[in-house]
């Protein structure tokens, strides 16, 4: 457990630099949000979905949707180091042209189900994959990460309705819990607390994680989930997770380094 | 308080028999359903309204009703399009298009995904209920999406044919399905998308409608034939991608184009038309529907009255259009 507890710690820090030099060419990204996901998205594409790279579109793979389509950077940084398709492409990431658009477009990317950006797209959306699963008999997973923020968002509350009424124990909904979004923190804005009896109060199992701890993701990503009801994994994570003076600061919503913060943060993110 | 303004008395017609294209949208879904088990209805509590209570009976499993939820009644369609279902999402079409306007475009359009979106009762079919309940700004905002196909069928036999034909089709997919009753018009015949069908052949002016208005060209038509006015009339049944080379060809050969839909003059077929017009040959247009005002109340007969979407008011249209007074 110890190899493998190094091996992911090394390839989340290796993800984070690939993303910052993808934002440093690119000039523009979402580098706080993206940090703070890296180490579920590292988790969900090495050692939880059942997908197959060389053939994204496998009737039976499990469903993954990054519904904070922001976290592009991150998204396609681990998607890249999971074999969808090849590294050089990241360097295209925001130019002109490129498939690598700032929010993801499915139609050009392999391993995107649909498209994000706006917020409060993807849980109505994974409700949907769940109950086609469901209606196929298959044993097929839908998965998806919604950002905090973006939970003030009333489609997701609509949406956890619906998954809870179709009882859908295929699906789980992984709240990034940095607690920070664009402007201001969630509970300064509008505030999503007590956020666990929320998710409790609509009907899912909830679980609440350290959303950098990989060995503690996989194993609650992992488990079989309660019968006859969603789940909810609240992970509690940091914007900016990884360079120190970004870590927890709202400005690094969208903030791009100047040189001189981007050697210092690549020399944190050696890991 | 003002005084509602006076309307022109109801025009006496012969009234051919009616009927309500939801009734033919919800049997031809049903033949589907049976023939193929990727067919799934997905609606907002608007089980009756959208004539889904022979499919809930017979395939309990596979209506997806998720309440009064439009933006996750659309979500949920793309979910299950991305699952290999054919998912018709069906919903009174003001709320449909506006309350999912943003879904319809990211989840469906954008994403193509394989989702057939239903409009149920649109334009001025639920006129005393007040604007609020009026669609008549759903074509406008559609036709501006990319990637979406949308139907506007003119009667039970093209709802049918338009209906098999989005089910066979993968791509998105809007289909207006109107609720006023109209009379059987066009025959049996497979469904084409960007394909207007000419019901009147005519040189001297055209007349383009769709959904409801059509039945009211031919009659206009007809009446513009005894004051010796060859009109053509076009049903222009999808909106977008519009048949352009039909809009060319009665900018060519006719003296002017008349319009009329159940929906706001702003940016609907006229406006669709108009475009095209103006890009390769300007020709005189009359564009009558709703006048870019919030309708006041009244049933929809009323209301057709009121804002001019009747077959004499396109037989005026387009003796204007032509120089020639009543």
């Amino acid at each position: 457990m110890a190899e493998r507890r190094a091996r992911l710690a090394g390839i989340a820090a290796a993800i984070r630099r690939r993303d910052l030099e993808m934002i440093l060419r690119a000039g523009m990204g979402h580098v706080g949000g993206d940090f703070s996901a890296v180490d579920i998205l590292t988790v969900l594409y090495l050692l939880v979905l059942d997908c197959d790279p060389e053939h994204p579109r496998l009737p039976e793979r499990d469903r993954f949707i990054q519904s904070k389509g922001h976290g592009s950077g991150a998204l396609y940084a681990t998607l890249s180091y999971a074999g969808f398709f090849a590294d050089a492409d990241l360097d295209t990431y925001m130019a002109p042209l490129s498939p690598l658009n700032g929010h993801p477009d499915c139609r050009k990317i392999p391993g995107v189900e649909t498209n994000t950006g706006p917020l409060g797209h993807g849980l109505p959306f994974a409700v949907g994959s769940a109950i086609a699963a469901r209606l196929d008999g298959s044993p097929r997973r839908t998965f998806v990460l919604t950002g905090d923020g973006e939970l003030q968002e009333g489609s997701n509350w609509e949406a956890a309705l619906t998954a809870a009424q179709h009882g859908l124990d295929n699906l789980t909904v992984v709240v990034d819990r940095n607690g920070l979004q664009q402007g201001a923190r969630t509970e300064e804005t509008s505030a999503l607390e007590p956020l666990p009896a929320k998710w409790e109060a609509f009907g899912f199992t909830v679980r609440t994680v350290d959303g950098h701890d990989h060995e503690a993701l996989r194993r609650e990503l992992c488990a079989p989930a309660p019968p006859g009801r969603p789940r909810c994994l609240i992970a509690v994570t940091q914007k900016g997770r990884g360079v120190s003076f970004m870590a927890d600061r709202v400005e690094w919503h969208h903030r791009v380094p100047n040189a001189e913060e981007a050697r210092r943060a690549m020399e944190e993110l050696q890991g | 308080m003002t005084a509602a303004p006076a309307s022109e008395p109801a025009e006496a017609t012969a009234s051919p028999p009616a009927y309500d294209c939801r009734v033919a949208f919800a049997a031809t879904l049903l033949e589907l359903a049976a023939a193929d088990p990727r067919v799934v209805a997905v609606c907002n509590d608007s089980v009756g309204s959208s004539n889904l209570k022979e499919f809930a009976a017979r395939h309990p499993d596979r209506l997806v009703n998720v309440g009064i939820a439009e933006q996750t009644m659309v979500g949920v369609g793309a979910g299950l399009a991305g699952g290999g279902r054919i998912p018709f999402v069906c919903a009174a079409s003001p709320f449909l298009t506006g309350r999912a306007l943003e879904q319809i475009k990211a989840d469906v359009a954008y994403s193509r995904a394989n989702v057939k979106l239903c409009g149920m009762s649109p334009g001025l079919a639920y006129g005393q209920l007040g604007p609020t309940h009026h669609s008549i700004e759903d074509l406008a905002w559609l036709r501006a999406l990319a990637d979406l196909t949308v139907v506007v069928p003119a009667d039970p036999a093209q709802t049918a044919e338009a209906v098999r034909w989005a089910h066979a089709h993968d791509g998105p997919v809007f289909l207006r399905i109107g609720r006023t009753p109209v009379p059987a018009l066009t025959p049996h015949v497979p469904f084409e998308p960007g394909r207007a069908a000419v019901l009147r052949r005519g040189d001297d002016v055209t007349l383009v409608g769709l959904g409801t208005t059509v039945s009211l060209l031919t009659q206009a038509a007809d009446r513009l034939a005894l004051r010796g006015v060859s009109a053509r009339v076009l049903n222009m049944s999808t909106v977008s991608p519009l048949d352009e080379r039909a809009v060319r060809d009665a900018a060519e050969h006719t003296g002017g184009i008349v319009t009329v839909e159940e929906h706001t003059v702003r940016g609907g077929l006229g406006g669709a038309i108009a475009e095209t017009v103006v890009t390769h040959r300007p020709v005189p247009m009359r564009i009558l529907g709703v006048p870019g005002v919030f309708a006041p109340t009244g049933d929809a007969r009323f209301l057709h009255e009121h804002f001019h979407i009747t077959a004499a008011a396109a037989e005026r249209a387009a003796l204007d259009l032509l120089g020639r007074g009543p």
